[in-house]
């Protein structure tokens, strides 16, 4: 019975060709979506694990009090050995040690004044082993737009931006002028060994990327960061597990009366990272919903107009004495084979076009142009393993639904009007 | 009435006018005159200070010394003695332009812009505080609104609004004036909004060539949390000669 009704269905276009091309560009239209604000929505979370929060964050009490505005001063101190502990007591973070710094970027002339100055933000990172966490979730090699990675003590990247603004290149000697620990002022010189460009706007305006133990120096920060950075071997932040790390971790190394005893931070747990995430997953899983909603109405309807517009070779069929139940088997079996061939079809058409935005990703840049976000001027799609269901249900489930509402009708009509019906 | 009782009665009028006028509060001088008075005794032709600062912050407290040669209102040079590691740090103030010499990168820089807003060698004061006029006079008017006594000395409460076109780095201050020695005791320093930004408290007082002098003074930037910073004059030398030389950027390298 099936291959006979398939057969039908290819020879009579008036009953497949209009409801397939319905429902395949309604699944195309949701599972496109779906990959595309899922996209932006890991591109937020990624950019600020790897620059800002780590999906856990060790710092001291009192920096974790003061959220963003907290200054070195309230830096973690005995780094070395705390890092050796966590690396063995939580092993399934990757942790790494970070100094987040500002000041003044000051370029001398060849007398030793001043012939450039801007302001300055930037990191100090572990820069120099092969082996680094940062080079890797920062995706500092591929960011490199001038010159080398650093290789020695005391050289530094900046942002290509910055660069050209100052008139600056690789091999420029350049002082920063930043504030110790202790508050004092701090004055270290850097060799500009390359430049780079993050693709995330904040950051490109004016960073500088350090060598951590060179800050440690300059800084007087000997032993201390300013935070670790702790991040999930698989790059996915994982919620529930990030907890129960941070309730371990507090119970064993926070102390009350000690304002400078490390703390642990989730991703979600900090300061306006939490309303954020939630925030955009709520609004993300709301629009895909309210999308998936509306198509399914649509299709559902579309098998419903369907049903209906084959009123008159329903009433034949029955006329003829066709089984009802038989006729509305073999219209849910139609309605079936539609929205399967529909949904199988418009989903591979969503996720081509998903895996090229995916793997090429789309330069927004000019939209973040003064934005302060954690966010990658690059936009791409995310094909997840609900990109491939997604689209059934407004192109299977909905379908159908339409056609058996329509059908039941079927089952109400007389055989003995069925003449006088056609007759009319 | 005769004549002896007339020069009686004339007696006893002014007798009571000058009863009345001894037991009267006695009138302030103007705001103007007092601030002629503070600024006499603050600024002087050339002046060189040895001082100690201590600076208390949330990680303890850490004390630097430093000798500092002033000329005039335009030109200050500065350079720390200890501890190690601020040792050999200079700074040139020259009219409205600021550099500091760091011996450990060998390199003069300029410190302007949002820079000047920053704390000098993490204390309780800036750059800002450090490269404004002396002179009350040229920044701000004066209305005298009160007395008090502070340090057991009587003083006059003063406060002081910036002068149109002046612009200072504080909008307003309220200051505490010795009424003797026209020492500011106590300062308050506002934000045009109103918002106290800095105090500065005098915790004693000495004399140096018959000019008053805060020995010993607490400093508050209202805006950072920690304990202040406590300024100590070790030694002042008034009107002493001072060499045109020391007062160039040549000087920050030597």
């Amino acid at each position: 019975m099936i291959p006979f009704l398939i057969k039908g269905l290819v020879r009579d276009r008036t009953r497949s060709l209009f409801p397939a091309i319905t429902v395949i560009a309604g699944v195309v239209l949701t599972v496109f979506l779906q990959t595309y604000l899922k996209g932006i929505n890991s591109n937020m979370s990624d950019a600020s694990a790897a620059f800002s929060t780590g999906h856990l964050k060790l710092v001291s009490r009192a920096a974790a009090k003061e959220g963003e505005q907290a200054s070195n001063e309230l830096a973690v101190n005995k780094v070395a050995a705390l890092l050796e502990q966590v690396r063995q007591q939580f092993p399934q973070l990757l942790w790494t040690p970070r100094i987040r710094f500002g000041g003044l970027i000051d370029i001398p002339d060849d007398k030793g004044l001043t012939r450039a100055q801007a302001p300055i933000f930037g990191f100090g990172v572990d820069l120099l082993r092969a082996d680094s966490v940062d080079r890797q979730v920062m995706h500092i090699e591929r960011s490199i737009v001038r010159g080398r990675l650093p290789s020695a003590r005391n050289e530094v990247l900046i942002s290509d931006g910055l660069a050209n603004q100052l008139g600056i290149g690789p091999g420029t000697v350049a002082t920063l002028i930043s504030t110790t620990m202790f508050g004092s002022m701090s004055t270290s010189n850097f060799t500009i060994a390359g430049t780079v460009n993050f693709g995330v706007r904040a950051m490109d305006r004016g960073a500088m990327i350090a060598d951590i133990g060179d800050l440690q120096t300059g800084l007087d920060m000997e032993d201390s960061a300013g935070e670790i950075l702790g991040l999930f071997r698989d790059s996915l932040y994982h919620r529930a597990e990030a907890d129960a790390v941070a309730d371990a971790f507090n119970a064993r190394w926070t102390k009350g009366d000690d304002e400078f005893s490390p703390t642990a931070l989730t991703m979600h747990g900090q300061p306006g990272v939490s309303e954020l995430m939630d925030y955009i997953g709520i609004v993300t899983g709301g629009i895909i919903a309210v999308f998936a909603i509306v198509m399914s109405i649509v299709l559902w309807n579309a098998g419903l107009i369907g049903g209906l517009r084959r009123y008159g070779e329903v009433g034949l069929r029955l006329a003829f004495g066709e089984d009802k139940g038989r006729l509305y088997r073999g219209m849910l079996i139609e309605a079936v084979t539609i929205g399967l061939f529909g949904s199988i079809v418009g989903t591979i058409l969503a996720l081509l076009p998903a895996y090229w935005l995916q793997v090429h990703g789309w330069d927004l840049g000019y939209l973040f142009a003064n934005s302060s976000l954690m966010l990658n001027n690059v936009i791409r799609t995310e094909i997840t393993p609900v990109a491939f269901v997604i689209g059934f249900i407004p192109g299977l489930v909905a379908n159908v639904v339409g056609t058996a509402i329509a059908g039941i009708g079927i089952y109400k009509r007389q055989t003995a009007s069925l003449m006088k019906e056609l007759e009319a | 009435m005769t004549p002896r009782m007339k020069l009686l009665i004339l007696w006893l009028a002014c007798l009571t006018v000058a009863g009345v006028a001894a037991q009267a509060p006695p009138q302030p001088p103007s705001a103007d005159s007092i601030l002629k008075k503070i600024d006499e005794n603050q600024v002087a032709g050339s002046r060189i200070t040895v001082y100690e600062m201590t600076i208390r912050g949330r990680r303890g407290s850490r004390t630097m010394k430093a000798k500092s040669w002033v000329q005039g209102v335009d030109r200050a040079f500065t350079e720390y003695l200890e501890p190690a590691r601020e040792a050999g740090t200079k700074m040139l103030k020259l009219g409205d332009q600021l550099w500091t010499f760091s011996p450990s990168t060998d390199r003069t820089i300029q410190i302007a812009g949002h820079m000047l807003r920053q704390s000098v060698m993490g204390s309780d004061m800036s750059y800002e505080d450090m490269m404004e006029d002396p002179k009350l006079q040229n920044l701000y008017n004066a209305t005298v609104v009160g007395d008090g006594t502070l340090l057991e000395r009587p003083c006059w409460i003063l406060e002081l609004k910036a002068k149109p076109g002046a612009a200072p780095s504080y909008d307003s201050r309220k200051v505490w004036v010795d009424k003797e020695r026209f020492l500011p005791l106590k300062e308050e320093r506002y934000a045009t909004s109103g918002k106290l930004l800095k105090t500065t408290e005098i915790k004693s007082v000495r004399q140096y060539q018959q000019r008053w002098v805060a020995e010993r003074a607490v400093f508050v930037d209202a805006l950072k949390n920690d304990g202040g910073t406590d300024f100590v004059v070790t030694s002042v030398e008034f009107d002493a000669k001072i060499p045109d030389h020391v007062f160039s950027q040549a000087a920050l390298r030597k």
